[in-house]
């Protein structure tokens, strides 16, 4: 180990790992590269379009610039945590919630921050929230759609198992 | 046989389409919940660019066939198998390549029938099809498509004579589809060409001067060579490539090359206004250039002339991914993975500018993020290929980064507009519009001397960029939605190519349609102020064709209709604009309703309606999809959009130079969509751009009385303008 590499500890996804990572290494490789991750996807590289968007401790982030080494004992949530069938994916492909489909995974995750902390947003609070996210094919009112059909999916089903 | 569209006479072996496989054959290209039950491959030369084109051809082919539509897997866009369909463009896909599959599918059943009443020894009209099983409707005989072929495929050309199922018969078609693309996209499987990962794969960027006429004066490859992971640094010429074994690896070398190179000084382009650079001047007559002689501006002894000029700037693409390509030099084959919009024409090009056999040339078709015409995706397939030839044997992967796509994508060309026209009596007697923009066509191909491609131009032996020529197809270019589809009783129209290629520019969805319609309908609503008529009467009494007048209508009554929930606080405005795209294909006309704050003077688009007739619906919910994303770019170009050069001509290199309409942006937008089953299908991906720029501008002339006539519309324009 030298000055120029560090050891961390990050959960991705559910899973426990050790890295001994460079200190430029940023969480955008880390996760495409050496994980196989598809979700999070590079767009600029200098967080002006949102499409490396994952969670690190259930805060969006820009994986493009996040740097490993600063994330020791953190928890990080791709796309790839949902499953599937997450109330979100559902709704996207319900409503056509896109064209080329670029952007999604970005929008994707702050989504489910959203979600978790505004159980039902406005309009607003939607277009506040994916403010930073660039879709370019403009698809943005079919998102908007599918994020409240979902909110409202997710509110009913908590009504039902109080999850 | 004549009655074949076009793409199944130039490939009509009915295999080349359609195909009937066991899934278990298709493993590796299918998903889990896909690998069940036999698969009905259908593939088409056009190729996925996030429009849905997929899912509609599957539509169509499930609608012929009588299969599931879960029964069909679309496979895109590959040299190798497949038809031969040039180019994704032009909103040609539904048109050209569903055509064809409609009618190579009503054969391949017909045929297939055919097959099936001679085994059972029935009448063909006794049988019917459900989920790929024909069945006898007076007996107990049944077999699917795939034990009648038993393996086999329908290796015959067609010839046509099989009528495919009548609108009113269709269970599919005119409906709204789940996209069968989106599942991979949104959770994680490989979806984008990014996902691509052979094993033992490099990876690989290219270092580019900041402008097309700065040179390699000086880098140290020894030095880049050393740095940790470079497998190797190919200089040839001004083409500098990268390849690593890590992509951290390439893009750290990149860094350190884009920090130690040294390019000579880029030449001074003469900033001319552009109505006194070089040029080739054509008059355009019903929508063709022609070479007769251009006449004097028209005029009339009676009436009022009005005069203006309309002006657009350079515009990016614009993806959010930038541009990539996989290549891999083995066994005297090279294979390029690619994002192109024309597999078979780039595969062409690249053996032109690679001097190879074009036969040891594969193309294969990934997706990238949307394109929306031609950016940086044939170059970076250059790139790559340059790259594998230089290193046999090793899977490269290159990828541009943002600053890459912002500079190198080619642009959409810059256009002026000027206009004058005289009204008398409520009407226009005399149309001139003279129209200066760069070229639209930058693409590769195969053209002998010449290449489109910046490696070839970059490299020690270049092959050099071919000269700009005018277009002179129908609609095409400059030209595209340059004569206006109304009844004028005169019109003198000229297109005026600018022959000066400092600025790279190349296919931006709906070509010159963007700015001539903003021209267009811009001026129809100042006509109509000046001769005090509602710029809606204005319209409808120089128009006779009863599609454009009812789209026209329908947007116009939704508009009116649309009222906001909070009464606006700051000067609203409402108005039209309607093109009919190529003056051939979709009518589309736009409603905006906006609102512009009185101090700071930004446009807020509150709502918009879109009234469309694409004739007959495949995939409502497709077309729908299509209609609201172009407008929402037109209007991103519109408000926002334009590539700023610094004082050395050298464009900025991320989108805080090159901002773009965000989600807090976005109008609200209602869709009215007019069905036509008995009128052929046309494309809509590019139909709502055009209508946009003038509905916004017209709108803003309805809120504050002041008429903004230069994209895009910036909060200091509307300023300087008012106050004048």
């Amino acid at each position: 180990m030298n000055d120029s590499h560090c050891e961390c500890h990050v959960t991705v996804n559910d899973q426990d790992h050790i890295l001994s990572v460079s200190q430029t290494d940023t969480l955008l490789d880390l996760l495409r590269n050496h994980l196989g991750l598809n979700s999070p996807r590079y767009g600029c590289g200098a967080e002006q379009c949102g499409a490396c968007t994952v969670l690190v401790n259930g805060e969006p982030a820009f994986a493009c610039t996040t740097l490993v080494c600063s994330l020791d004992a953190h928890r990080i949530e791709t796309v790839e945590s949902l499953g599937g069938d997450h109330p979100l994916q559902q709704a996207i492909i319900e409503y056509n919630a896109g064209q080329c489909g670029f952007c999604l995974s970005g929008i994707i995750m702050q989504s489910v921050a959203l979600l978790r902390r505004n159980r039902d947003p406005t309009r607003d609070d939607i277009t506040r929230a994916l403010a930073g996210h660039l879709c370019r094919c403009g698809a943005h009112n079919r998102i908007i759609r599918a994020i409240q059909a979902a909110a409202a999916s997710i509110r009913t089903a908590g009504a039902q198992t109080s999850v | 046989m004549s009655d074949l569209p076009g793409a199944l006479q130039n490939n009509p072996i009915l295999s080349t389409w359609i195909r009937f496989e066991d899934a278990r054959s298709l493993h590796n290209q299918l998903t889990r919940d896909q690998v069940q039950d036999p698969k009905v491959i259908v593939r088409t030369g056009k190729v996925e660019l996030g429009q849905g084109i997929s899912t509609a051809i599957a539509m169509i082919a499930a609608e012929e066939l009588d299969v599931d539509i879960s029964q069909i897997v679309v496979q895109t866009g590959r040299t190798d198998l497949g038809p031969n369909e040039f180019i994704t463009a032009g909103s040609m896909s539904i048109e050209g390549s569903g055509a064809a599959v409609r009618a190579a599918a009503a054969e391949v059943r017909g045929l297939l029938l055919a097959r099936a009443a001679a085994r059972f020894e029935r009448d063909v009209d006794t049988l019917k099809v459900s989920k790929g099983v024909i069945t006898s409707t007076v007996g107990n005989e049944a077999i699917s498509y795939w034990e009648l072929l038993a393996g086999k495929q329908l290796d015959v050309a067609a010839v046509g004579g099989f009528a495919p199922r009548p609108p009113a018969a269709h269970r599919l078609v005119g409906r709204s589809a789940t996209r069968l693309d989106l599942p991979a996209k949104i959770t994680g499987r490989p979806a984008f060409i990014q996902d691509l990962r052979p094993e033992n794969l490099y990876h690989a960027r290219i270092v580019r001067p900041p402008v097309l006429t700065s040179r390699l004066a000086h880098l140290d490859r020894k030095e880049i060579e050393s740095l940790p992971g470079v497998h190797r640094v190919v200089i040839d010429g001004t083409f500098i490539g990268i390849v690593a074994a890590t992509e951290t690896a390439a893009i750290s070398a990149k860094r350190r090359a884009d920090l130690t190179v040294i390019w000579t000084e880029p030449e001074q382009q003469p900033d001319a206004d552009m109505t006194d650079q070089a040029r080739v001047s054509l008059l355009v007559e019903n929508g063709l250039p022609t070479d007769d002689p251009i006449p004097d501006l028209l005029y009339a002894d009676v009436g009022t002339r009005v005069q203006t000029t309309y002006t657009k700037p350079f515009h990016l693409h614009g993806s959010i991914g930038p541009s990539a390509a996989l290549a891999h030099l083995a066994d005297g084959r090279l294979t390029i993975h690619s994002h192109t919009q024309g597999p078979s024409i780039l595969a062409a090009a690249l053996a032109q500018a690679l001097a190879l056999d074009p036969k040891t040339i594969t193309v294969i078709h990934s997706e990238n993020a949307g394109c929306y015409g031609h950016n940086g995706a044939d170059d970076a397939a250059m790139d790559a290929a340059t790259l594998a030839m230089h290193c046999p044997g090793l899977p490269i992967m290159l990828k541009w980064d943002r600053s890459d796509e912002h500079r190198w994508e080619p642009f959409s060309p810059a256009a002026r507009l000027d206009l004058d026209a005289t009204v008398h009596d409520g009407r226009v007697v005399c149309w001139n519009a003279d129209i200066y923009s760069y070229s639209h066509s930058g693409r590769p191909g195969p053209m002998g001397s010449w290449s489109n491609f910046i490696a070839a131009w970059h490299r020690n032996e270049p092959i050099p960029r071919p000269p700009a020529r005018p277009g002179r197809g129908y609609h095409s270019g400059i030209h595209r939605n340059a004569d206006p589809y109304y009844e004028f009783a005169a019109k003198r129209i000229t297109k005026n190519l600018l022959t000066n290629q400092a600025v790279r520019t190349s296919s931006t969805r709906s070509l010159g349609a963007f700015a001539n319609v903003f021209a267009i309908e811009s001026f129809m609503d100042e006509l109509a102020h000046e001769c005090g008529v509602t710029p809606l009467d204005f319209r409808l009494r120089h128009l006779s064709d009863p599609r454009a007048i009812a789209v026209i209508q329908a947007a116009s009554d939704a508009l009116n209709a649309w009222q906001p929930k909070i009464a606006a606080r700051q000067p609203a405005g409402k108005a039209l604009a309607f093109a009919r795209y190529k003056n051939a294909k979709t009518y589309v006309a736009i409603g905006v309703a906006l609102t512009v704050d009185e101090q700071t003077f930004d446009v807020c688009l509150d709502h918009a309606v879109i009234a469309a007739d694409a004739g007959q619906i495949i995939d409502r919910d497709g077309l729908s999809n299509q209609l609201e994303g172009g407008m929402v770019q037109a209007a991103s170009w519109t408000l926002k959009e334009a590539v700023r050069f610094d004082e050395n001509g050298i464009p900025g290199g991320d989108w805080a130079a090159y901002p773009i309409l965000t989600f807090p942006e976005i109008p609200t937008t209602e869709i009215i969509l007019i069905d036509h089953p008995e009128e052929p299908c046309v494309g809509a991906g590019e139909a709502s751009h055009g209508p946009t720029p003038a509905a916004i501008s017209n709108a803003i002339f309805d809120a504050i009385g002041v008429r903004i006539r230069d994209i895009p519309f910036l909060p200091e324009q509307l300023r300087d303008t008012a106050i004048r």
